[in-house]
């Protein structure tokens, strides 16, 4: 068979799934997360200053900008373990915020932004517009030359906690060509940014209106690089995703089994009958390989060619598998399962919302299928 | 990796390369369980000797039984080297997979002197006695009869699915010898047991293929040697359970090769380029192209569930699931690809095993009809899924 990557793992990986693993369980039982779906804020401010603290929005931040010099395979454990406990907070839009600026910022941006995420600071990607397309380079937003710099025009969809974010990572056009931008937060009037209602109610999304925004030349990216810089956002916001998807998918499925095990009816425990056993076990069977190809994903990160190919296999089985497991646990909790109390719909809702950023399977498999199936 | 197990690895890959056969003028078996014509068993039970003569079968078992005395990696090293010739199967796998570990954990001193060589060298075929035709994946309601009579037991009874039976020296058998027992579990002995011995016959049946590979096997006043059990009287259904373990590749200690070839979605590429839907290539069709990618992820997600498997810190919160699935898994993969392959055959998926037309002369034809074999031996796919439920997930028991 052809190499699509193998798996494999780093120590500080360990160490960081052992971390994150009590972080998460510790800071969010399923209680506090209620309590944060019903916020503004959509997470604890608390918890966030810690994760700043602890310095995992720096792991994958090289040393000379002030991060832990580590790698994406590092933050996948993290990722999972906030997935697994559906812990919220700006830790993946900033992540690949930091990505989107070590790729493709000058060096000026990543000497000046960099170090601040290390130490706490939120910043996030403004990539998707109301076309609702997957393809980053399907965009209207503009940027025109003006005396001062650059006034923008459009609207971006689904940026990823915009109150909490310093900058914004934005695409437009500019003299025909896609451009990078990193938009101060202050530069962006509150009236510009409008909360989405969004299906997964443990997150925050905003719509963020362009209109009349105006940067200067310093706030480009470096326009040799948008191109590259656009293709890894997009596998690292994949990589993170199927993180989340396969973590949450633990959780939905130790859900579902302790409802089996405790729920009687004609006088049995429920998971007795196979009708309602099968599923779950086919459930857990395929979360076990969507671990296993979200590990290999990690480890494979960033290499032509596998590491391509390891992302979006993830990413679709992370996607289908929580789908299934969720949509199952939904039916399997009967009359419960039909209420907004069941947790069920929950993970359900979050299968749908990360199928829709970044590329649902379907649109993986396309991809894969073009990259192996060659006529 | 040391440089002894180096050297073993590059030399193994070159006797690989240089031996394995090519292709031959009939049908290889995909499958130990596909082993029908006597040209088959004769071509493999060769094959067999050749490699374990070569020293990269049984390589990590004992050398004073016959085995290579190395460690668990050159083996691994050797059925890699076979894996990358796409050698033929280690067919006598219920000796090498099953009964062999089994009698090295279990056995006595004199079992491991008895079969462990003639297991390696394919001298003594051996086969299984766990199904009855009443008990089936009720497996624990076992009722063949085996009383003590001095040094001997006596058998009456049937047992059926025998793979190899028409071939087999030896049989590892489940019986009851105790029909007041507490439970039915409590009643059942495990044996090692001649098959050569007056009593004891086997009568070939028929599969869905059209073709031969396994027998009922009938016991009338049969007499064993009492030293073949293996445990206590009594003690059967436990020696059974492991047996099974691995069986289902749950548990390590086999003797090495592999007994099933993998189908590759890269083969059936193939068959999707050479088939035509209106006049075009049937892999540009977006539907089939999907598919395809799903084979692909799957066959990626069941080796890196291997590998995973032997990374404790990628599997410590559940470190029995990944063994528990992998014959569910394998087995339910090899059923579908194989009716996926036929599916992209048009019209000449019509066609059948010995039709000129045939494409590949109707290998996945007989690939997926044979493909059950291995969704229902062993435990079937819906017995696997009670047992992972059961065991991995902490699920309650349907019985």
């Amino acid at each position: 068979m052809a190499d699509f990557g193998q798996i494999g793992f780093t120590e500080e990986q360990i160490d960081m799934l052992g971390a994150a693993e009590r972080f998460c369980r510790e800071k969010s039982p399923m209680d506090k997360v209620r309590k944060l779906m019903e916020s503004e804020l959509g997470y604890n401010a608390d918890v966030w200053t810690e994760i700043g603290a602890l310095g995992w929005l720096g792991i994958a931040i090289p040393e000379e900008y002030g991060g832990v010099g580590l790698s994406l395979t590092e933050v996948v454990p993290v990722a999972e373990q906030m997935g697994r406990r559906m812990m919220h907070s700006p830790f993946a839009a900033t992540t690949l915020a930091a990505q989107a600026i070590l790729i493709g910022g000058t060096e000026a941006q990543k000497a000046d932004i960099l170090p601040k995420i290390a130490q706490g600071a939120a910043a996030t990607l403004a990539l998707s517009e109301t076309n609702g397309d997957w393809n980053l380079e399907n965009i209207k937003a503009e940027a025109m030359p003006d005396e001062k710099g650059y006034r923008l025009s459009d609207t971006k969809t689904f940026v990823a906690d915009l109150e909490a974010a310093q900058w914004v990572i934005t695409t437009v056009q500019l003299t025909g060509t896609i451009a990078l931008a990193v938009i101060p937060k202050a530069a962006i009037p509150e009236t510009a940014i409008r909360r989405e209602v969004i299906i997964d109610e443990t997150k925050r999304s905003y719509e963020l209106n362009l209109d009349n925004v105006l940067i200067g030349e310093a706030e480009l990216m470096s326009a040799d690089k948008t191109e590259i810089a656009l293709g890894h956002i997009h596998l690292a916001a994949n990589l993170l995703s199927a993180a989340e998807l396969t973590g949450s998918c633990q959780s939905c499925i130790d859900y579902t089994v302790e409802y089996l095990g405790t729920r009687k009816q004609f006088g049995k425990r429920i998971g007795a009958f196979q009708a309602l056993k099968h599923p779950t076990v086919d459930a857990f069977v395929d979360y076990q390989k969507a671990r296993s190809l979200l590990y290999t994903a990690a480890f494979n990160f960033g290499k032509q060619g596998e590491g391509e190919i390891a992302v979006r296999m993830a990413k679709a089985k992370a996607e289908e598998t929580l789908s299934f497991a969720a949509d199952r646990s939904i039916q399997f909790h009967g009359g419960f399962g039909f209420t907004y109390e069941c947790d069920a719909q929950l993970y359900r809702r979050r299968a749908i919302f990360l199928a829709s950023q970044y590329g649902d399977a379907r649109y993986h498999k396309q991809k894969l299928a073009d990259l192996l199936l060659k006529a | 990796m040391t440089a002894d197990l180096k050297e073993f690895e590059k030399d193994a890959l070159g006797w690989f390369a240089e031996n394995t056969p090519g292709p031959q003028d009939f049908m290889l078996p995909l499958t130990f369980m596909e082993v029908g014509t006597d040209q088959q068993f004769e071509f493999l039970r060769d094959w067999q000797r050749k490699v374990y003569e070569a020293g990269y079968l049984g390589a990590a078992w004992p050398k004073d039984y016959g085995g290579g005395g190395l460690t668990q990696a050159h083996q691994d090293a050797a059925t890699k080297a076979m894996r990358a010739n796409n050698a033929p199967i280690m067919f006598n796998t219920i000796g090498l997979g099953w009964a062999g570990p089994l009698i090295l954990d279990r056995g006595t001193e004199a079992h491991k002197k008895k079969y462990i060589k003639g297991i390696l060298n394919a001298e003594d075929v051996w086969c299984q006695g766990f199904s009855e035709p009443e008990n089936g994946s009720d497996l624990g309601n076992a009722q063949l009869r085996a009383v003590r009579d001095g040094d001997d037991y006596v058998l009456n009874g049937s047992k059926i699915w025998t793979t190899h039976g028409h071939y087999a020296k030896y049989m590892i058998l489940l019986a009851r010898t105790d029909f007041d027992a507490p439970n039915k579990y409590a009643g059942l002995s495990f044996f090692l047991s001649p098959m050569r011995v007056p009593g004891i016959e086997t009568h070939k049946i028929k599969k869905l293929t059209g073709e031969h590979g396994f027998t009922q096997t009938f016991f009338t006043d049969a007499r064993i040697p009492a030293d073949g059990l293996i445990g206590d009287e009594g003690a059967g259904w436990q020696v059974a359970m492991q047996t099974l373990m691995y069986e289902r590749n749950a548990k390590g200690g086999q003797a090495g090769g592999y007994s099933i070839t993998e189908v590759d979605p890269l083969e059936i590429l193939n068959l999707a380029r050479k088939a035509e839907r209106g006049g075009k290539p049937v892999l540009e069709d977006p539907v089939i192209r999907e598919r395809l990618v799903d084979f692909m992820i799957e066959a990626q997600a069941i080796r890196q569930n291997a590998a995973r498997a032997k990374l404790p810190p990628l599997n410590q919160d559940c470190p029995q699931a990944l063994p528990l699935m992998s014959k569910l898994v394998m087995t339910e993969y090899m059923r579908e690809i194989n009716e996926f392959a036929l599916s992209l055959q048009g019209t000449k998926s019509g066609y059948y095993v010995g039709e000129p037309n045939a494409v590949d002369d109707g290998y996945w034809h007989r690939g997926y009809l044979n493909a059950f074999s291995a969704t229902i031996g062993g435990g079937t796919s819906q017995i696997q899924r009670n047992i992972i439920g059961e065991h991995a997930l902490g699920l309650p028991k349907t019985r």
